[in-house]
């Protein structure tokens, strides 16, 4: 469904992506997975050309989306981003309806879509739609925007760290409803995280950039069983050694040695 | 008061007329100006840059110069055109430095998520950039809107009527109800004008439909309003009214509204005024036939239209070489000559001229470099005083330019020595000056005579001849009269020339 070939990013000297090979299946979900300034987000930003590649081609759905109009394809990809970016003068409604309104629908098919959506994200339809977003929660402006990134029925999304900058419960929550979102839609989708429980929740296959370079792609399992290097060890390794962290804390109560 | 009240349509129309068209005019330049240079982003040093020095021309410059520039392209040179576009030009930056820096301020995640969304170019800047930069933009056209109206009010001086001409007519007659009415009228336009785009803001940002409709509602009428009064005058059937133009001083107004009342007595035809006219604005605007009739001075005419610096005979031969003159070289008659003279004299107060044994020009010279003289807006700058100057061999330790009307107070306070007065001027009297011999025949004699355009002279036999039987009518007591009337006593210019044409009589 999406291909990435030899896809490299250069700024000036500066290598961000190098030669990054990577295929997505039909339904499937992939999460991009790496520390900050890794290449994730701008590996995600050439599938839907907010960023140029230098080098390299994509494919969505068998077409090369160089020759694809940019606007045409975006509407196509639903896109959720780091930052939510809801525009501030629309009300919630109108900023899930937005790339419905660009691609023509009609009033009736936007505000059906709309509660729609807003119910799928378990937001209430009658008392979110026409409030401003500046009026909701993080944990709900996240929900609108992956209901925006949702509203043109793509069946491709790309999401940027959707849940990154939500208190841990919160973030909880919005991984069930998204579980759930994708077993009912069937989207194939790219997903970009930095949490390592994240990616093992979500993920059918994880791949692991450093330094703008493809260290290993597999299944959750295969990862954990048979990391390529010690850098994908280390970090799958992560959650349980939080968990070893916590135990000790826990049984030997916090002291200065326990740091 | 009452007087002053009944000429605010007529102003505040003409104000409203100048503002509105000019501030929609701003804003259609420097929206899409605006909006350009975000876009090609090495426009935005020149086109800032070009906007900011426009902005930094003085305004009064600004409007003034508009004229000369007007004339040399053949178009309309006094009057609304050159008001309007000056106006349009000061109006450009505020709007257009915030349109860019408000699309320029939209945050880059919102432009991304634009993007992202599956946004055009253009779309993004119809649905993201410029809703988003509205506020700021609006913060600009308020900005524009309250300059506007201010700096309208000089356009009185290059012929287009506005509120303007309350408080340059004001100024100069000493009547402060005038002023009054001409600043509070302005002020007043401007907090209502700033209040309809504030209304259209608030409307917008709070999403209340009503108010925005309703601030829109009253703008567009405004509109309306404009060009059906703009327009009401290219489709009326009635004639075009005899247009009389004034300099900007007392005995001009005075004089204007005698002719004025004159010319609609004895031939019932319509008349209006353009008043408080720059020197040379008043000459041009004539020679291009935006005004038909004004009164001048044969030595102004003399010293600054044909540049003689010298004093070439009597006040016949003067009048006669100014006659013609003026016909051969811009096709205008002199249709009467008043019967008096205005000159330019040197005054100086009275008990002082006693003390020093001042009779005559001449006997300055030797005191010169312990005398201070006040001059009007011109006096140092034209060719007079360099005769002046130049016959006596003059030379004073200061020269101070002011305003006319405060050369008077000037002098009468020992702020200086010696003033340019004017022979007809009733302060002379008023406040016991003694005007000076020009005993070396240094300034140039000043008939006062009543000037028509070609068109004039050819369509208006009867207004021509109605002017002509003015000829001798008007001796220097009966000018001083009348200008100590309005200048001391307070009276209106129109009332005193109303009751001086009723000691004329029915010539017919």
């Amino acid at each position: 469904m999406i291909e990435l070939q030899h896809l490299t990013k250069r700024y000036g000297d500066q290598v961000a992506v190098s030669d990054l090979s990577l295929e997505v299946t039909e339904g499937e979900l992939l999460v991009l997975l790496g520390g900050s300034g890794c290449g994730k987000t701008t590996t995600l930003k050439m599938i839907n050309r907010l960023i140029e590649p230098s080098a390299g081609s994509v494919r969505v759905d068998g077409e090369d989306v160089s020759q694809l109009d940019t606007h045409e394809l975006r509407r196509r990809v639903g896109y959720a981003f780091q930052q939510v970016g809801l525009f501030p003068h629309l009300t919630v409604g109108e900023n899930i309806g937005i790339t419905p309104s660009l691609l023509g629908w009609t009033e009736d098919a936007i505000r059906h879509r709309v509660d729609e959506l807003l119910a799928l994200v378990e937001l209430d339809p009658e008392t979110t739609r026409d409030r401003d977003p500046s009026e909701l929660s993080g944990g709900q402006q996240q929900r609108v925007g992956v209901a925006r990134a949702l509203a043109a029925k793509p069946r491709v999304m790309l999401l940027d760290e959707p849940f990154g900058a939500l208190d841990p419960l919160t973030r909880g929550r919005l991984q069930d409803s998204f579980i759930r979102i994708r077993r009912d839609l069937g989207v194939t989708a790219v997903f970009v995280t930095h949490d390592m429980v994240e990616a093992l929740r979500l993920g059918d296959r994880i791949a692991v950039l450093d330094h703008g370079r493809l260290v290993q792609v597999g299944t959750p399992g295969t990862l954990l069983r048979e990391p390529a290097d010690d850098y994908v060890r280390q970090l799958l390794d992560t959650p349980r050694r939080e968990a070893r962290l916590v135990d000790a804390l826990l049984s030997h109560g916090p002291g200065p040695d326990s740091r | 008061m009452s007087a002053q009240l009944a000429l605010l349509p007529e102003y505040l129309t003409a104000h409203v007329q100048l503002t509105l068209l000019a501030l929609l005019c701003s804003a259609a330049l420097s929206l899409p100006l605006g909006v350009a240079v975000t876009r090609v982003r090495w426009l935005e040093q020149p086109v800032l840059g070009l906007a900011g020095v426009i902005q930094t021309i003085p305004s009064l410059a600004l409007l003034a110069v508009m004229v000369p520039l007007l004339a040399s392209m053949q178009l309309q040179s006094i009057g609304f055109l050159p008001a309007f576009i000056g106006l349009t030009l000061y109006g450009v930056l505020p709007i257009l430095r915030n349109t860019v820096t408000g699309i320029a301020g939209v945050d880059p995640a919102l432009q991304e998520a634009a993007r992202g969304v599956g946004m055009t170019p253009r779309q993004r800047l119809w649905r993201v950039e410029l809703p988003l930069a509205l506020p700021v933009i609006i913060a600009g056209l308020r900005t524009a809107t309250v300059w506007t109206v201010g700096i309208a009010t000089l356009s009185t001086p290059i012929g287009a009527t506005s509120l303007g001409n309350y408080i340059f007519s004001g100024l100069q007659t000493r009547n402060y109800a005038a002023v009054l009415v001409g600043c509070v009228a302005s002020a007043g336009l401007a907090m209502v004008l700033d209040g309809l785009v504030r209304m259209v803001e608030v409307g917008l940002r709070t999403r209340r439909r009503r108010l925005v409709g309703v601030a829109t509602t009253i703008t567009v009428g405004l509109y309306v309003f404009t060009a059906v009064t703009l327009a009401a005058p290219l489709f009326s059937n009635a004639d075009r009214p005899v247009m009389i133009g004034a300099k900007g001083f007392t005995e001009q107004y005075i004089l204007a509204s005698l002719l004025d009342q004159w010319v609609e007595r004895e031939t019932g035809r319509p008349t209006a005024q353009r008043q408080s006219l720059g020197s040379t604005v008043a000459f041009d605007a004539l020679a291009a036939g935006d005004i038909d009739i004004y009164v001048d001075y044969s030595g102004t005419v003399w010293a600054h239209l044909m540049g003689r610096t010298t004093v070439g005979g009597d006040r016949e031969t003067v009048l006669a070489e100014v006659r013609a003159f003026l016909a051969d070289e811009h096709d205008i008659h002199v249709a009467a000559t008043l019967g008096f003279e205005n000159a330019y004299a040197v005054a100086v107060r009275a008990i002082q001229a006693e003390a020093m044994g001042l009779t005559r020009i001449s006997d300055l010279v030797p005191l010169g470099p312990t005398l201070s003289m006040g001059g009007d807006f011109e006096f140092f700058s034209r060719q007079e005083w360099v005769a002046i100057r130049d016959t006596y061999g003059l030379t004073l330790s200061n020269q101070r330019t002011m305003d006319a009307a405060l050369m008077y107070e000037a002098i009468a306070e020992g702020a200086v020595d010696l003033i340019s007065a004017y022979t007809t001027d009733g302060r002379i009297v008023a406040y016991d000056l003694r005007v000076l011999e020009d005993d070396r025949g240094a300034i140039p004699p000043y008939d006062a005579v009543v000037l028509v355009s070609a068109r004039l002279a050819r369509d208006w036999p009867d207004v021509l001849a109605a002017l002509g039987r003015l000829e001798g009518m008007i001796d220097v007591e009966s000018m001083r009269s009348m200008n100590l009337r309005v200048d001391v006593d307070g009276i209106d210019p129109s009332t005193v020339a109303a009751a001086f044409i009723t000691t004329l009589g029915d010539s017919r």
